[in-house]
């Protein structure tokens, strides 16, 4: 086959109706420059002679034939993708976590990681949750957004959050869980109220309905 | 005396309490038979409903068997039906469900807060003024 194109050409002919182009024959063979090829060829369509064939490596007949025809497995090309993050999670959007020990607690969502986490912290101070990993899937999101601007979350990813010593909490990860939770803070307070409602859990009360809650 | 107050006449406001249009304030502009009206509003196509699906108002507007949509709305306007829903006690309820329904978690929360502040409030007055009793 000829080389391929580094960037594949968008089609010159576009579609007016499904299977009908807008330009017709002649006027494509003009657009492709058909034309010009041919002038520089002296009048002719250039013809490339076929490449001489390698000789083919003489194939030795196999030393062992299977009883029965041995099926091949098909062929996967799939690459996994990261969780699609849902269009109301964007970052600094407060979370209701739905399980595990924090259920119930309000935070505030960081980033997702290339695992497809969400990296959220609760801020620390405020109700408990330290920086931790939450799946999508476990997660209410409100339309309540924190500013989160001052925060650097580069370093964080998911190598971050694997367990060599279990007894004991580092004290670099402290230290960064003061230096997330300090710029938060601030933004925090500067909201009223926001304070208490991250501190308090959510539940759900006697008349609420969830499918018409507005979250 | 009389056991009704709001009848079914041309002109009545009611409120549409079922159906496509729920919520809807409409004029009953004429009557199809015992079961139905023929209902019409400035940001709806004239249509025939059944009573059942109508809740009558106190507001009535003066106007003549099934008008035209710009002579409806004239006396609509004229009459302030809007206004005069707003401010009536049954349609600022509705308001108010409407904005407690739209409210977001924080918003609840906020209400929340504040409800607990003003009982609080109410409960020290009424402490205060028991004490004036008992004193």
């Amino acid at each position: 086959m000829a080389a391929k194109r580094k960037t594949p050409v968008k089609t010159r002919n576009p579609d007016l109706v499904r299977g009908v182009g807008k330009y017709s024959r002649s006027k494509m063979y003009h657009k492709r420059g058909l034309w010009a090829i041919k002038a520089k060829n002296g009048g002719v369509f250039p013809r490339h002679d076929p490449k001489p064939k390698s000789p083919a490596t003489a194939e030795k007949p196999p030393k062992f034939y299977p009883a029965e025809d041995v099926k091949k497995p098909l062929l996967n090309k799939r690459k996994p993708k990261p969780t699609k993050l849902r269009a109301s999670i964007t970052p600094g959007t407060v979370l209701i976590l739905l399980a595990g020990r924090f259920m119930g607690k309000r935070v505030v969502f960081l980033k997702q990681l290339t695992s497809g986490l969400l990296l959220v912290t609760g801020p620390f101070k405020i109700n408990g949750v330290p920086l931790r990993r939450v799946n999508q899937s476990y997660v209410i999101a409100t339309s309540t957004k924190v500013d989160i601007s001052g925060v650097n979350v580069e370093k964080f990813d998911d190598k971050y959050f694997s367990k060599e010593d279990k007894k004991k909490l580092p004290e670099e990860k402290k230290e960064n869980q003061k230096a997330v939770d300090a710029a938060l803070i601030k933004s925090i307070e500067g909201v009223p109220d926001l304070k208490a409602y991250l501190a308090a859990r959510f539940s759900l009360k006697s008349g609420m309905k969830p499918h018409e809650l507005v979250f | 005396m009389y056991p009704f107050k709001r009848y079914v006449e041309i002109g009545r406001v009611a409120l549409v309490n079922y159906g496509k249009d729920y919520g809807k304030l409409v004029v009953i502009v004429d009557v199809v038979d015992q079961n139905r009206a023929l209902v019409d509003a400035p940001d709806m196509v004239r249509s025939q409903m059944n009573f059942k699906r109508l809740t009558l108002t106190d507001i009535k507007i003066d106007i003549n068997r099934v008008p035209k949509k710009k002579t409806l709305i004239d006396p609509m306007e004229k009459a302030c039906v809007k206004n005069k829903w707003e401010n009536s006690s049954w349609g600022r309820k509705l308001i108010v469900q409407k904005r407690q329904a739209s409210l977001n978690d924080f918003g609840r929360f906020k209400l929340m807060l504040a409800k607990i502040k003003k009982a609080g409030m109410v409960r020290q007055e009424l402490a205060k003024l028991k004490k004036e009793i008992a004193a």
